[in-house]
């Protein structure tokens, strides 16, 4: 410490006109360069969220494939499924993530320097997009070394993939909200297990008709259902009928509830100081 | 508003849930000056900073910084300040450089203006050799300049402060002092918090005390111990019966009690006679008092004269 510099000025205060100003999109564009940097650097973080999915459909291909009927082939039914599955378990970090944030100190330095909670929240929803962009992509990749076939069109890969990524995004947003209500990471990862349930109740890895009557009606009408759905149909050219406006319409919805949430609940957390 | 004043406080009120933190605080701190609060822990120390520096909004009350309403100009009072808290406020997983030329990004500066005043920082603050390590590895004193570096980016007209050397070592602390005294010399108003009276003493023009949710005292360090009496004459009594009925004697002139080793802290203007005089007042049989001594007044006995006991046990209490 001996060996400090004194920081030789000018530190004089600069004429108001030249005081500069980030502009909201270079605000934007810099959390998520540190979102997508911290993400990459949390090296345990990063590999469970790459290898996991790929375990998480194995396990299903292997261990439950072989008991379960969907009449096709179970690795053809299911990689929808674990698609949607893996989505929501890589999102679920984004609450892990935020939450550390605003436990630590970085919060009250962002937001002295006029990033405000829209910037920080889009930060890592927008990295955990292009996380999870990745996980799928190699889970498609592992799904194809393993069988996996599909003679969908280009525009139903696109849409496809974009019904993923509007998903991807709008649990990411949820997530992000439970990352800001809660008080410790402990919790958040706790909280998020509703994601990470989500897709269970679903059609993603058996046919709703073969579950118990009580429960097909959450099962057709929750989320997950038209996603994997409309990704299913396109990938498999069955017919999709309204899945995908519906599953667009759930996803939007979330995004824009869950936008608003965040807006108000970041803004109560720093005034409460 | 007086436009020589860099910060202006006038009634500010915050209370959270039931409890009072500010009872109409008001303070004004003169353009490139260091302005230091103190307070005991819980004081609202904090909650003033984080007020003035716009994270926080009072119930009550006005405050005016670099001339600007911290409500109304909330956004442009935070491009002209920056804030350093008691716990370093960086990237662990970034590193120093990385953590600066972020900083310079989010303060409006080109990518390539915000690498040139990183490097700049680093080595003004003698982290060049450890901008590419993660900040996670640095030491307790490194984190702090790194942070104090981080402020600095965007060259605030005002810096907060608060409580920037709790937890540092005797070097690290002496550092970021250096720091202080040098951006002040530059024009920069430095509004600080600290625990340590002794860091009040060497580095502010001004000190406020702040207890019970106002400033009971704001005056130069100076000027503060001298109306606590410039010299305080230090008693070490006798017994433990002398001390109790010295203490009820002298009543409000005790400034200083430490009861295990039953000595007494009496203002006093140092002279013989004074000295003298009040010696043979409280001990006319030459009995109870062991030993005495005259002393400059520390800030501590004008802190502790100023300042009422908390009630509650150190650990218990929180700075809000």
């Amino acid at each position: 410490m001996s060996e400090l510099v004194v920081p030789a000025g000018p530190y004089a205060p600069p004429e108001i006109a030249a005081v500069p100003s980030a502009s909201a999109l270079t605000r934007g564009q810099v959390m998520i360069g540190r979102c997508l940097r911290l993400g990459w650097r949390n090296t345990d973080a990063l590999i469970t969220s790459l290898v996991l999915p790929v375990a998480l459909m194995l396990m299903f291909v292997y261990l439950f494939g072989g008991a379960i009927r969907t009449g096709t082939a179970y690795h053809t039914y299911v990689v929808p499924g674990v698609l949607v599955l893996c989505a929501g378990y890589g999102s679920a970090l984004t609450a892990i993530r935020l939450c550390e944030d605003m436990n630590g100190r970085i919060v009250d330095r962002l937001v002295s320097m006029n990033v405000g909670g829209a910037a920080i929240v889009a930060g890592h929803v927008v990295a955990s997009a292009v996380r999870n962009a990745v996980s799928s992509a190699i889970v498609l990749a592992v799904a194809f070394a393993i069988g996996f076939r599909s003679h969908a069109s280009a525009g139903a890969w696109l849409g496809a993939a974009g019904l993923l990524m509007a998903f991807i995004v709008a649990v990411s947003a949820v997530s992000a909200v439970i990352g800001l209500l809660v008080r410790s990471p402990e919790a958040a990862n706790g909280c998020t297990f509703v994601l990470l349930f989500l897709p269970y109740p679903s059609s993603a890895f058996v046919p709703i008709a073969t579950m118990p009557t009580w429960i097909r009606g959450f099962a057709r009408h929750q989320p997950a259902t038209p996603v994997i759905g409309s990704i299913r149909g396109l990938l498999l050219s069955q017919p999709i009928g309204s899945d995908p406006w519906l599953a667009l319409a759930w996803c939007g919805g979330l995004l824009l509830a869950s936008a608003a949430a965040s807006l108000v609940v970041f803004q109560r957390r720093i005034s409460r100081g | 508003m007086s436009t020589d004043l860099a910060i202006e406080a006038t009634g500010l009120t915050k209370a959270f849930g039931e409890t009072a933190v500010l009872r109409g605080l008001s303070l004004a701190v003169p353009r490139g000056t260091v302005f230091c609060l103190l307070g005991p822990n819980g004081a609202g120390k904090t909650t003033t900073v984080r007020i003035l520096a716009t994270l926080a909004t009072a119930d009550g009350g006005t405050a005016r910084v670099a001339g600007l309403d911290v409500v109304a100009a909330r956004k442009e009072v935070r491009r002209r300040t920056s804030l350093t808290g008691q716990h370093v406020a960086v990237d662990g997983a970034q590193t120093g450089d990385e953590n600066l030329r972020m900083a310079g990004r989010l303060a409006g500066l080109s990518r390539k203006a915000a690498r040139q005043r990183a490097d700049d920082l680093l080595g003004q603050f003698g982290l060049a050799a450890a901008a590419g390590r993660r900040a996670v590895t640095y030491s307790g004193g490194m984190g702090r300049r790194l942070d104090l570096a981080a402020g600095l980016v965007s060259r605030p007209e005002v810096m907060f402060l608060d409580e920037p050397t709790t937890g540092l070592d005797l070097p690290g602390r002496q550092a970021v002092w250096r720091v202080v005294s040098e951006l002040a010399r530059s024009g920069v108003t430095i509004f600080l918090t600290t625990q340590y009276l002794e860091e009040a003493d060497q580095l502010a023009d001004r000190v406020a005390v702040l207890d019970g949710g106002v400033i009971v005292a704001d005056d130069s360090p100076g000027a503060l111990k001298q109306k606590a009496g410039g010299r305080e004459l230090e008693l070490e009594l006798a017994a433990e019966s002398s001390f109790a009925a010295v203490l009820r004697f002298l009543g409000k002139r005790v400034v200083r009690t430490e009861p295990e080793s039953l000595v007494i802290g009496v203002a006093t203007d140092g002279s013989g006679p004074a000295v003298r005089g009040l010696l043979d007042e409280i001990d006319p049989d030459r009995t109870r008092v062991r030993r005495f001594a005259v002393r400059d007044v520390s800030l501590d006995a004008v802190f502790l004269a100023l300042t009422t006991p908390s009630i509650l046990p150190q650990e218990e209490t929180c700075d809000v």
